[in-house]
């Protein structure tokens, strides 16, 4: 019975995908939401009750569903692909996010996008991507994963180019979907080396067997470990494939919040602890991994600083998190790792929701220069958004602050990761903290600087899950014990004991945040005054960047670097190869038919006397090689 | 009555032949293609004829039969297709008749 609910989660809003594609247009905007959302919602307690059959005596629940195919490595080897769910503690939180999370976003994006006159295809592909990362995170092999990783990443093209009349989508929903490609080319090319070595890709059956094989430091498990990072970089946005996050915020504000924040990018690092055991044997490319995460977490926190645009802000945010948990899990923190990742994805939910909110009152503008004293016109707004950042800068007691002190306390002493990493996660957290007080300043604070009234939704949806997800933000803190009981048997506890850290560590680590809030208080001072509306008080608001804030929001250049290195060479390559030279070896073919034809034609006059001439001169000529070849017989 | 030799005879026969032919491809009018076809038909005819004759053999003859009864039907159908053409062209002239050009 068990098994059936678990087997059953992805297939409610599989139901619902189908029925709303099948009938489109046809649903009234209350058969769509109830249709997806209650999908959803039936997903949701399901997977809850799942998780509730889990219990230290029985941590591992599996289903078998059906055959998918079988590999066969040698004549006489079968490797068995299955469509099979496996349940345990790592993919019971990741369940527990995508689907509560996912219901939440739903409610949300049900009003959210009430008035948008394709709301059915939208609910269809928001639905189809819980069914992508459902299978993800529940597959036992890495077939069945590498499937709903395709998934997600197909629905994130989709649901960016959503509005696909603006070019700028387009292009955006392109570009995320090329970049993740490189990814996940890495990643097949990882998977099928896996294959080749160790014969089979179910995933605790392999990390057995490359426990047995392999000793920590052997070749085949760094190549393989490097190349499934590779996908996992790709699709989590770090460096150096990051450059395809900030563009995605090109689609509506729910997805960036389920998508591009909560979930899909996340899968990255899902995949990095599901095959800790691997991971574990290469120790280099856990090292690589720390750096990476720490490279991107200060990159991306440098790039925040210099946004406009709220929604690029968050999304800059959410890169250097997702620095954060790539972080931790270098650095063998696979479970603060995951507890970040969950955490992450309320408030990052909360704080796109909010921003989605706010957008929607300002009548779609996301400029934060066109913001300004939104404190009193958007009360409720700015607490939640206010929520929101509060988890984000880690300040104590909120989620944020459990799952990223748990972060930076198991840097120091990581063998894998060391006191240098440990200063750039403090500075990280330095830099997160000043550009969310930036963000409160410039679009909260101050002079208001729109003209037009506000229009602040009423929807009652729309709020409770703002609430909801506020609620669980700020207690999310709670689940910390319940999860690294859940987690710790799924990975080995490697952390050595903090034998000789500096007995400071912990009190720099929460002071952090207050230190960067004080900061910007006195920084940012022009942002947050108000009322006096002389003229070198507007003089801030206008927008003339220097080179430096200008290449900083462009993202540090990695865009231009690979525009110039990438796509200005394969373009002109494709140009100058315009006519394909394999094509005009094959149209020769069609030339030479051409060309007979022509000559044919030409015979074809449509004279009869022309016919009659011919037919007589072909007989003549018939009659006159026969009977030269009959005299030459007879003289022989 | 001394034989004529059937060289003569199939001499007698090209010469009609290509007399006929010629007069296929060189005249315009269909009406006289048509009498030009029957000129070469009749050829053909005075060839089986004579080789019938000078083989002794009846099918010379069975096959000129066929020959003129062809010939006959022949210009039944070439006639009404004359009369045709001179309904919707108004004019014989062969060369106007070439709209399945290639």
């Amino acid at each position: 019975m068990i098994e059936l609910t678990l087997a059953s989660l992805p297939f409610y809003p599989l139901i619902s995908f189908l029925l709303l594609i099948a009938f489109g247009k046809r649903l009234s905007w209350h058969m769509a939401s109830t249709l997806s959302v209650g999908a959803m919602a039936l997903s949701t307690i399901s997977s809850f009750i799942v998780i509730n059959q889990l219990s230290s005596q029985s941590p591992v629940l599996t289903v078998h569903l059906w055959n998918w195919f079988e590999l066969n490595l040698t004549d006489s080897a079968l490797a068995q692909i299955n469509m099979s769910f496996y349940l345990d503690g790592l993919s019971a939180v990741m369940i527990s996010v995508v689907t509560g999370i996912g219901l939440l976003i739903h409610l949300f994006a049900a009003a959210y996008m009430k008035d948008d006159e394709n709301f059915t295809r939208f609910m269809a592909y928001m639905n189809l991507f819980i069914v992508a990362m459902l299978i993800l995170v529940l597959a036992d092999n890495l077939v069945l994963l590498y499937l709903g990783w395709e998934g997600v990443g197909l629905c994130s093209f989709l649901l960016i180019g959503f509005w696909y009349q603006e070019k700028a989508n387009v292009m955006a929903a392109r570009k995320a979907f090329i970049v993740t490609r490189v990814g996940d080319t890495a990643m097949a090319i990882g998977l099928f080396m896996l294959f080749k070595e160790l014969g089979q890709l179910n995933i605790n059956a392999l990390t057995e067997s490359a426990n047995i094989l392999w000793i920590v430091g052997d070749e085949a498990p760094y190549w393989i470990a490097l190349l499934l990072l590779g996908g996992a970089v790709g699709k989590s946005a770090q460096l150096p494939l990051q450059t395809w996050l900030p563009d995605a915020m090109a689609g509506p504000t729910p997805v960036s919040a389920l998508i591009h924040a909560a979930t899909m990018v996340t899968a990255g690092v899902y995949l990095i602890a599901r095959m800790n055991g691997l991971f574990l044997l290469a120790p280099e490319v856990m090292n690589y991994v720390a750096w990476l995460g720490a490279s991107t977490l200060l990159l991306a926190g440098i790039a925040a600083l210099a946004q406009n645009d709220i929604k690029r802000v968050l999304a800059y945010s959410t890169m250097s998190q997702i620095g954060y948990m790539m972080l931790s899990l270098g650095a063998g923190a696979f479970s603060a790792g995951v507890f970040h990742l969950m955490t992450h994805a309320f408030f990052k939910a909360l704080l796109f929701l909010t921003a989605g909110a706010i957008i929607l009152a300002l009548h779609h503008q996301q400029n934060l220069l066109k913001m300004g004293g939104l404190l009193k016109r958007l009360p409720f707004e700015t607490a939640l958004f206010a929520i929101g950042l509060v988890c984000l800068m880690a300040l104590p007691g909120s989620s944020g602050f459990f799952s990223k002190e748990a972060i930076i306390a198991q840097l120091w002493s990581s063998n894998t990761a060391g006191p240098l990493l440990w200063y750039c996660a403090i500075f990280g957290a330095l830099l997160t903290s000043i550009y969310s007080c930036r963000l409160f300043f410039l679009a909260f604070m101050g002079e208001r600087r729109f003209e037009y009234a506000l229009q602040p939704s009423s929807s009652k949806l729309l709020k409770l899950s703002l609430i909801a997800l506020a609620v669980l933000s700020l207690i999310g803190g709670v689940f910390a014990n319940t999860l690294e009981v859940s987690l710790s048997a799924v990975f080995l506890n490697t952390q050595p004991l903090n034998l000789n850290e500096p007995h400071w560590l912990h009190g720099v680590a929460i002071a952090t945040p207050f230190v960067g809030i004080i900061f910007s208080w006195f920084y940012f001072s022009a942002y947050r005054r108000s009322g006096s509306s002389n003229s070198s008080n507007k003089a801030v608001f206008q927008d003339k960047p220097s080179t430096l804030v200008l290449f900083c929001r462009q993202g540090l250049g990695f865009d231009q670097l690979y525009n110039w290195l990438l796509v200005k060479p394969y373009c002109s390559l494709a140009r100058l190869n315009r006519r394909d030279i394999f094509d005009q070896l094959i149209m020769l073919n069609a030339w030479y038919v051409g060309i007979c034809h022509d000559v044919f034609k030409s015979s074809q006059t449509g004279k009869l006397r022309w016919y009659a001439a011919a037919i007589g001169l072909a007989t003549a000529l018939l009659l006159l090689s026969l009977s030269i070849e009959f005299y030459s017989l007879e003289a022989s | 009555m001394s034989a004529i030799p059937l060289s003569h005879i199939l001499i007698l026969a090209s010469i009609l032949f290509t007399i006929g032919f010629v007069g296929v491809i060189a005249r315009k009018n269909t009406l006289f293609i048509l009498m030009s076809l029957e000129v070469m038909l009749n050829a053909v005819g005075v060839a089986f004829i004579g080789a019938g004759s000078a083989w002794q053999q009846a099918d010379g003859q069975v096959m000129f039969m066929l020959v003129l009864t062809l010939a006959a039907a022949e210009v039944a159908v070439g006639l009404a297709l004359l009369i045709q053409m001179q309904r919707r062209f108004k004019s014989l002239n062969i060369d106007l008749l070439s709209k399945l050009k290639g």
